[in-house]
């Protein structure tokens, strides 16, 4: 087990050095004055010189890059130009709120979609696997931002339902004391159930925009690698001995069946994380997205840089979870390690 | 064991007559659902296995002999039904019993193994734990004594080291060892029939002797009746007490073993004993008694016998191909790369890191001759025969061609070279070995295009005619795209791509392997016609030595990438000198003759 | 040559067009998507003469009106006709998504045949480069994209063929790396083909429709992607109507009722996209030599 993720941090390496060159590049490399970018859209041709000294941006490249990444080693990612606020402080402060908010879309969508493509792929020609057909092309053809206008306007608007969409608690309520950075899991540590109902309520909608759009992916893998490992010949094996529907679903079928879905979930992941930027700025939520988004609005590139960095960090961890998740269940997979 | 099968009222009555045959079924109708209407797969299938008996169901692809089985056990896929007769085993009602019981029969009563004995078994969970669920399914075992239960089984199936091998995974358990868990999967709850759709399709012909005779021996152990479905003739000869032979979903013939062989009387049963390889009889032996359906449409060759006589008697002259010293080597598979062992200043000794698939091996191939190349898999010969092809590079040794040292001309150059169009190859699978995209006429006329100087028009389409009918192919079928034509067809389709430039050698690769008997008898022949006719040498790599002496003048058997033997194929089938050669001799099954 | 491109040629047209029929008939959801593909290419090629409003004219004495016989989608809070700024903006979505398509079709297309077929070096830089790119969110990696090169609709259309460049990568290189070694490849060099050629001329048809279909999959995710980059203000500027940015300014109406400045963009968006994810599936149908009889 030790061994196999030794090899996959191996494996993650690589990728973070890729994502350190990208980041940088971005930035330094590609066309445009970089100095300019940073000062914003009302700087000077003094106050973009003085940048330029400050970043270092009067030295050669390489000395740049390593200037870069030794900052990067010591946390240092910049600072806003709007607030003023060092760019890593403010992104740890901001990433619970979309960590809670992502999980909890995925979580949802796992638990519905999974179900789902099974039962899909069981009753295979029933209505609930057109249901699951429809809803798998219908469900990556919606965009994410579009859902949760419509859901804002159903649940709030119409039915009254929904608290107005601005934010992860209502302004009458005081943030739970901050043990994990989530306000659900935080609320129930202080024992403050009214803060918690209020904190659900806010995250539900949201929530529930992000599941949509994870839902359709998650559900058609499973649905399709579900019908393609029934169908395969250990299951016909396994039928041929006599076993019951259920030890054949579940030991047989389902555990090989969830291989590809946690690999898909990687990419899910992937769509996840970019919703999760249109999702917050829908709902006000104050993550690192909108925090990204406002930056970007008032072209101050130091937290957008900083945003696409830490994301990706995430992004790779995430995947070296997945990829552990993965050994755990293929004994393939840890046997190459 | 009675006793088990006490799910309806109806069985436990009718099971009281003990001396009835085990399983009956009667005027069996199984038809599928398809897009393209109802298809019939099986019609008024009749069959009898008494208790203890083996019964052959033996038929070519598409003839219902799987369909057959699996309707046995219910465990058709959702579009096939039960359109007609009737299934009684032990007394039950087959067709009419309730799902429930009839999983309580699966495993317990009757079970199956299959082809393929590897994705027969899942693959995440270890072996052991699959043999005991089917045990803790028909209350076999309890959890307490399931392991102890599951290595009993694991060492009458004769694995070594069961207690290790419990924990193992499919995929690190060779294909013969598989079917050997299968076979314990099946034997789990000493079931009284056991089904084996042919069980040893794809596994090398010592290991399939030695699974079929474990097989034989467990059944026999056992008291237990057995269906064994199978294409091979041979197979169900050596094993079977009574043979049934299926055509196009129908039954044409049942008789004990020992008579269908000796007495054949359906001309279906006859025609396709004949297309079964066998020691002693000559390639036209194969082809029905009916001179109308001969495979050279072109004038009548000489008599085999004759020309294989003056191909021996010839002396051997002209030396068309000759390998001196080949050498291919591979990095061992996850072995660490040179790179990164170098990297990490250690260096495996060299036979951990390289894989020597051909072992330093010589042979020559004279113009005219057909020289067989003879091994399981993983011998080395396609390794070999890719090389000759130069389609890959050979670590060491040299390859002259006519008089001209090839192996100095790197395989990524040889297809500009001028002897490219001397050597050519007809591949194992003929599916896969034509361009989905192009005509059957198109891929003819590709080598044409390429290297025969012809540049389209009139004179290629006459050309691409005359070599299909060469080939036997009807004119036609030209038109056709490879998935519109049948296994035979496309066979001969590469053929003709392969013999288009006048080549002096042509490499046979297993070019009948995926083919039914009836379809290879008539292509072998037509192999041997064509080369009676343009003078060509064949290099034919093989698995079945049966086939390659029917073809060859002479014989190389290889194992583990070395030659063990060489000879004339009389001498090495009827007296072959070396150990391994005599086992895989004696492995075949074959008909008696 | 003549012999398969003067004769088999039409032939073959005319076969892909029988089965084209064949297949609409056989499914008629894949017809349906045909017809929805059709409005598509109307509305961007003919959208600015066919509207009865000036997508851009504003009336404010007319903002913010409900659908009605006038204003078939309403009007938006500077009174513009929301039904003619929906089809207008037609045109310029379908352009981001057809070009960045066409550039990734192209660039990904060849860097993964030549991947999978040469396999070595080749396939290890490749290989690299397309990591390093799949170790992003990839709309994130976009956002980041076009803050850095610029905020203009060219870079929109390169930041969504930058991440779109590892799908096609990935495609091309397995369908390549699975025919390296088949044998009608191995049949080809036989036959005297040079590598070079065997890519061109027994390989790249042989994927055509593999690809083709990724197309029209990715031509929907192109799409949403580019709305998405508008939505947050990346890209397309007002007052140029384009779906992504109008539902961005009907979202502040949402809460106090005025639905339809949002739902109508919202609503063509997920036409079109809906449109080609249909139209995958259709087609794979179609160009599957295997399914064709």
């Amino acid at each position: 087990m030790l061994k196999l993720i030794g090899s996959r941090l191996a494996t993650a390496v690589p990728s973070l050095i890729g994502v350190v060159i990208v980041t940088f590049m971005l930035t330094r490399v590609l066309p445009g004055d970089t100095a300019a970018y940073f000062a914003g859209p009302a700087a000077t041709a003094e106050s973009i010189a003085e940048i330029r000294t400050k970043l270092g941006l009067d030295k050669p490249l390489p000395v740049q890059f390593v200037d870069y990444v030794s900052a990067l080693a010591k946390g240092d990612l910049g600072s806003s130009l709007s607030t003023g606020q060092p760019v890593a402080a403010e992104i740890s402060a901001r990433l619970p709120a979309s960590a809670e908010l992502t999980l909890a879309g995925l979580i949802l969508a796992l638990a519905i979609a999974v179900p789902f493509g099974i039962m899909a792929a069981v009753k295979q020609g029933s209505w609930v696997d057109h249901a699951c057909r429809l809803i798998t092309t219908a469900g990556v053809s919606l965009p994410v931002f579009f859902t949760g206008l419509l859901l804002v306007y159903v649940f709030y608007f119409k039915l009254g339902w929904a608290p107005a969409p601005l934010g992860r608690l209502d302004v009458f309520f005081s943030a739970p004391e901050t043990v994990t950075g989530f306000y659900l899991i935080d609320s129930l540590i202080a024992r403050d159930f009214e803060t918690f109902r209020a904190a659900l309520a806010q995250l539900a909608v949201p929530a529930i925009t992000l599941a949509i759009f994870a839902l359709a992916p998650i559900a058609r893998m499973t649905r399709a690698s579900m019908l393609s490992v029934l169908s395969s010949e250990f299951v016909r094996t396994a039928r041929a001995a006599g076993l019951t529907d259920t030890t054949v679903i579940i030991t047989y079928a389902f555990r090989n069946a969830m291989l590809p879905v946690v690999t898909t979930l990687g990419m899910v992941f992937s769509f996840l994380l970019g919703a999760n930027v249109l999702v917050e700025k829908v709902f006000a939520w104050p993550g690192i997205g909108s925090y990204a988004v406002e930056a970007l609005i008032t072209s101050d590139y130091a937290p957008v840089q900083g945003f696409v960095l830490a994301m990706a960090i995430l992004y790779v961890i995430l995947n070296l979870l997945i990829d552990i998740a993965y050994g755990v269940i293929d004994p393939r997979a840890r046997s190459e390690a | 064991m009675h006793g088990n099968v006490d799910v309806t009222a109806q069985a436990a009555k009718t099971s009281e007559t003990p001396s009835g045959p085990l399983l009956e079924v009667r005027d069996l109708t199984v038809e599928f659902a398809t897009r393209r209407g109802v298809v019939t797969a099986v019609s008024q299938v009749n069959l009898t296995l008494a208790k203890g008996e083996t019964l052959g169901i033996v038929g070519e692809s598409g003839s219902g002999k799987s369909v057959t089985s699996y309707t046995v056990m219910r465990i058709l896929d959702r579009a096939g039904r039960i359109a007609e007769g009737s299934i009684t085993f032990s007394g039950m009602d087959v067709a009419h019993a309730p799902e429930s019981a009839m999983r309580d029969l699966r495993g317990r009563e009757m079970s199956m193994i299959f082809q393929n004995p590897r994705a027969a078994l899942n693959p995440i969970r270890t072996v052991g734990r699959q043999i005991g669920d089917v045990q803790l399914q028909h209350v076999q075992a309890d959890a307490r004594n399931v392991k102890e239960k599951v290595i009993d089984i694991l060492k009458q199936v004769r694995i070594a080291r069961p207690e290790e091998r419990y924990q193992a995974y499919p995929f690190e358990l060779s294909g013969g060892m598989c079917q050997r868990i299968v076979i314990a999967l099946a034997l789990a709850c000493r079931p009284q029939l056991m089904i084996a759709d042919e069980p040893t399709t794809g596994l090398d012909v010592t290991t399939q002797k030695a699974v079929m005779d474990l097989v034989t021996e467990l059944t026999r152990e056992r008291g237990m009746s057995t269906l064994l479905i199978t294409h091979d003739l041979g197979l169900a000869a050596a094993y079977c007490d009574t043979v049934m032979v299926m055509e196009k979903g129908k039954v044409v013939e049942t008789a004990p073993a020992e008579r269908i062989f000796r007495d054949p009387q359906h001309p279906y049963t006859r025609k396709l004993m004949r297309a079964t390889p066998r020691p002693g009889i000559t390639l036209r032996d194969l082809l029905p008694e009916e001179p109308a359906v001969s495979a050279a449409p072109a004038q009548n060759p000489p008599p085999q016998s004759e020309a294989r006589a003056q191909a021996a008697s010839a002396p051997a002259t002209k030396v068309l191909l000759q390998v001196e010293n080949l050498v291919k080597e591979y990095p061992r598979q996850g072995a660490p790369s040179a790179f990164l062992s170098g990297l990490l200043g250690k260096k495996a000794p060299p036979e951990e890191r390289i894989f020597r698939a051909v072992d330093d091996i010589s042979f020559a191939v004279l113009k005219g001759e057909s020289v067989g190349l003879v091994g399981e898999s993983g011998c080395g010969k396609s390794t070999t025969s890719t090389i000759v092809m130069r389609l890959i590079d050979p670590t060491a040794g040299r390859i002259s061609f006519a008089g001209e040292d090839i192996s100095a001309i790197p395989a990524k150059d040889f297809a500009h070279h001028p002897m490219r169009r001397r050597i050519q190859m007809v591949f194992q699978d003929p599916t896969e070995s034509l361009n989905p995209r192009y005509t059957a006429e198109r891929a003819i006329a590709d080598p044409l295009l390429r290297m025969g100087g012809f540049s389209g028009g009139a004179k290629l389409r006459a050309r691409v005619a005359d070599l299909a009918e060469m080939v036997g192919l009807p004119q036609n079928l030209l038109e056709r795209f490879p998935h519109q034509l049948s296994g035979g067809q496309k066979a001969r389709v590469g053929i003709a791509r392969a013999i288009a430039l006048d080549p002096d050698l042509v490499i046979l690769d297993e070019p009948t392997a995926a083919l039914d008997v009836s379809v290879q008898a008539v292509v072998l022949n037509l192999l041997e016609d064509l080369k009676q006719r343009l003078g060509m040498s064949y290099l034919f790599v093989s698995h079945d030595l049966h086939v390659v002496g029917l073809l060859c003048d002479r014989v190389i058997v290889m194992r583990a990438g070395r030659i063990v033997e060489e000879g004339s194929s009389q001498q090495v089938l009827d007296a072959p000198k070396d150990a391994y050669t005599r086992e895989l001799i004696a492995a075949i099954p074959h008909p008696p003759v | 040559m003549t012999l398969a491109t003067a004769d088999t040629h039409p032939r073959g047209l005319a076969a892909t067009l029988a089965h084209a029929r064949y297949v609409i008939s056989d499914n008629p959801v894949t017809g349906i998507a045909f017809g929805m593909f059709l409005v598509l290419v109307v509305c961007a090629l003919l959208g600015p003469f066919i509207v009865p409003y000036d997508p851009l004219a504003s009336d404010t004495a007319a903002a913010l009106q409900a659908p009605s016989a006038t204003h078939w989608f309403g009007t938006d809070n500077l009174g513009r006709d929301i039904f003619s700024r929906v089809i207008v903006a037609t045109r310029l979505d379908m352009a981001i998504a057809v070009f960045s398509v066409a550039l990734v079709f192209a660039a990904g297309g060849i860097a993964g045949i030549a991947s999978g077929f040469f396999g070595g070096w080749t396939d290890r830089i490749i290989g690299r480069i397309s990591d390093t790119i799949m170790a992003f969110p990839l709309f994130v990696l976009a956002m980041g994209i076009v803050a850095a090169l610029g905020n203009t609709v060219t870079n929109i259309v390169i930041a969504t063929a930058i991440i779109n460049f590892p799908l096609y990568v990935r495609v091309a290189r397995s369908e390549a790396a699975i025919r390296r070694q088949a044998g009608f490849v191995q049949a080809a060099r036989l036959t005297g083909n040079s590598e070079w050629r065997i890519l061109l001329t027994t390989i790249l048809p042989n994927i055509m429709p593999i690809m083709m279909v990724q197309m029209s999959l990715t031509m929907g995710y192109a799409i949403l992607n580019a709305a998405g980059l508008s939505f947050i203000g990346l890209g397309v500027r007002p007052p140029t109507p384009e779906w992504g940015i109008m539902v961005a300014e009907g979202a502040a109406y949402i809460v106090s009722g005025e639905w339809w400045i949002a739902l109508f963009p919202g609503l063509a968006l997920m036409f079109a996209v809906f449109c080609f994810n249909l139209l995958g599936d259709g087609l794979r149908d179609i160009v599957d030599p295997q399914r064709r009889t």
